[in-house]
């Protein structure tokens, strides 16, 4: 059996089934509205399974679905190593998303990675601590920071409403997801100019661990 | 797969022959506060720390090195002049074997460093006796050194030296400051808009100020770059004269020779330079052939931070079977005021072990 892993609700979950659907995969909901279990229709021996979006690439690494979709941004921040777990199917054209480091509008000294080195060093100085990035990104984040030679920042977690921490007083920047730039503009925040870290869409995965024998032949009929 | 037993074997030999030495053996925490680590290191050492969750205490690390629990327990309770050893687990998420035992030695002490320095890489070298180890000189004191003498504004020297352990930024930075590399167009866009206004003005155009950083620290930057853009290349013979520095690499004594040949045109490296003579004399009272004793001027930048003076490996292929340095800033970060020259380095037995099981 076969186990593809799909977001278990919203656009995401929707567009997933448009774009099986228009490769010969039909896939459903069944059950009542709230339950998550799910059919595919068209082929056998597959079986869908409704997961959060957030837990997929674990699922992935440890073999227990054998493809999955999820963001990219999800897969490379939270498998280390990723490309030894998974392998990149197809970008599937939807859930766009820019993760990026945002500062406030009013630090007119700071438009590059570099201005924001040396405005961290000055702020330690001052404020005794090191200038607090809040993210839920932690690896992506710190890898692309520690490249960059950034030093003296701290990361700090923030798992949503992180536009909201700066005003707030518990970080001076942020690193997230944004799409259009609404939300970072009304919480009076601009992306570095070199603060694009990784343009992230939904994708297809396979696991590095499947082994069904008919797993090849149905990439293949998908078009991959 | 070698055996513990094997490497704890190895590790003892080692301890023994560094105790027998007079060093007092010292312990430590396995289990330390990450703050003190995450404030020294930075945020990096999370890609190699295992960092986990005290519900009371807050975030704890298990022991990623020695240096700076043993630094913070002789500058709380220690007598001078001290040497310590010691023998133990340290935990590294990158390394092949994640928990692996390390035997170190430290020494604490205020009369002639030069002596302390080839102490400590004499007493390394002994222990790795027999094995194919090649050992690697580099002294981070005379680059800093360099740096504090270039004709330049004290805010541009600060940030080359507090990114003398990260050699890409180092190099940007100079390139940068030295002519070699163009303003950058964001950079050029940002002073423009700067010579636009005053920062205050400009500040309030801009947005309203959500943070903690407030007005007068944006605004004093503002200047500092405004000064910044003002102020001239460092002159491209100082310039060049550093990149040479940054990538010399000869024996020891023909190092010293070049050193001394250009301690004239850039005077402010005559002191670290005279220290490097007295401790090529002193390594070679104790037998090391400083002839042929390999120096990297760059040597222990990217890997051993903290490093502020004298620093050296042994080496076999890929694998560093021994490194240390001297690292007196340290002592001044975590002494709370005091400081005091400190040298030392560490030995990894799992690596002689499996040297030496090697046919």
């Amino acid at each position: 059996m076969i186990r593809i892993g799909v977001p278990s609700k919203g656009r995401l979950m929707e567009k997933t089934f448009d774009w099986f659907g228009a490769r010969g995969l039909k896939m459903s909901r069944t059950g009542n509205e709230r339950e998550y279990s799910g059919q595919v229709e068209g082929v056998d021996n597959v079986s869908l399974v409704l997961l959060s979006a957030g837990e997929i690439p674990r699922e992935l690494a440890a073999g227990r679905i054998d493809l999955g979709v999820t963001g990219t941004d999800l897969v490379r921040d939270k498998l280390a190593h990723w490309q030894t777990k998974v392998t990149e199917i197809a970008p599937l054209g939807f859930g766009h998303a820019d993760l990026v480091i945002a500062i406030p509008v009013a630090w007119i000294d700071v438009e590059t990675l570099d201005d924001l080195d040396a405005a961290a060093s000055a702020f330690r100085r001052t404020h005794g601590h090191r200038l607090r990035i809040a993210t839920k990104y932690h690896r992506l984040v710190r890898d692309f920071l520690a490249t960059h030679g950034v030093a003296d920042y701290q990361l700090t977690d923030s798992q949503g409403a992180t536009e909201g921490t700066v005003k707030n007083q518990t970080a001076e920047a942020i690193a997230d997801i944004t799409s259009s730039g609404e939300t970072l503009r009304a919480n009076h925040l601009k992306i570095l100019s070199d603060g694009l870290i990784l343009q992230s869409q939904a994708t297809l995965y396979r696991s590095a661990l499947a082994t069904d024998p008919g797993l090849d032949a149905l990439i293949q009929r998908i078009g991959f | 797969m070698l055996i513990k037993a094997a490497i704890r074997a190895e590790a003892q030999a080692a301890f023994d022959a560094f105790r027998a030495t007079g060093a007092v053996p010292v312990e430590a925490d396995l289990l330390l506060p990450a703050g003190t680590l995450l404030d020294l290191y930075g945020e990096d050492i999370r890609a190699t720390a295992y960092v986990t969750q005290d519900p009371d205490r807050g975030e704890m690390m298990l022991r990623p090195d020695f240096t700076v629990p043993v630094v913070q327990a002789h500058m709380s309770h220690g007598a001078e002049p001290a040497r310590y050893c010691y023998m133990g687990e340290v935990f590294r998420q990158d390394a092949e074997t994640p928990e692996t035992l390390q035997v170190g030695y430290e020494v604490f002490d205020r009369q002639s460093p030069e002596e302390a320095d080839a102490e400590v890489f004499a007493l390394f070298r002994d222990a790795l006796k027999g094995l194919p180890a090649q050992p690697v000189t580099g002294d981070i004191g005379i680059l800093m050194a360099a740096v504090k003498g270039l004709e330049t504004t004290p805010r541009r020297k600060s940030a080359l030296l507090r990114h003398i352990w990260r050699p890409t930024r180092f190099r940007a930075l100079l390139d940068r400051f030295s002519g070699r590399a163009p303003m950058s167009p964001a950079r050029a866009a940002l002073l423009q808009h700067l010579s636009t206004g005053v920062p205050a003005d400009l500040i309030a155009q801009a947005g309203p100020v959500v943070g903690l950083r407030d007005v007068a620290e944006i605004a004093a930057r503002a200047e500092a770059l405004r000064e910044d853009a003002q102020t001239p290349p460092i002159p491209a013979i100082a310039a060049a004269m550093l990149y040479d520095l940054l990538h010399l690499q000869a024996p020891a004594r023909a190092a010293l020779t070049h050193l001394q040949a250009i301690a004239p045109h850039l005077p402010s490296i005559a002191p670290a330079v005279d220290r490097f003579g007295r401790r090529l004399d002193a390594l070679d009272r104790r037998g090391v052939d400083t002839q042929t004793l390999a120096f990297e001027a760059s040597h222990g930048r990217a890997a051993m931070e903290y490093y502020d003076g004298f620093v050296f490996s042994f080496r076999h292929g890929a694998e560093t079977l021994a490194t240390g340095g001297r690292y007196d800033a340290l002592t001044t970060v975590l002494g709370r005021g005091q400081s005091i020259p400190a040298v030392g380095g560490i030995l990894r037995p799992h690596l002689m072990a499996e040297l030496r099981s090697a046919p």
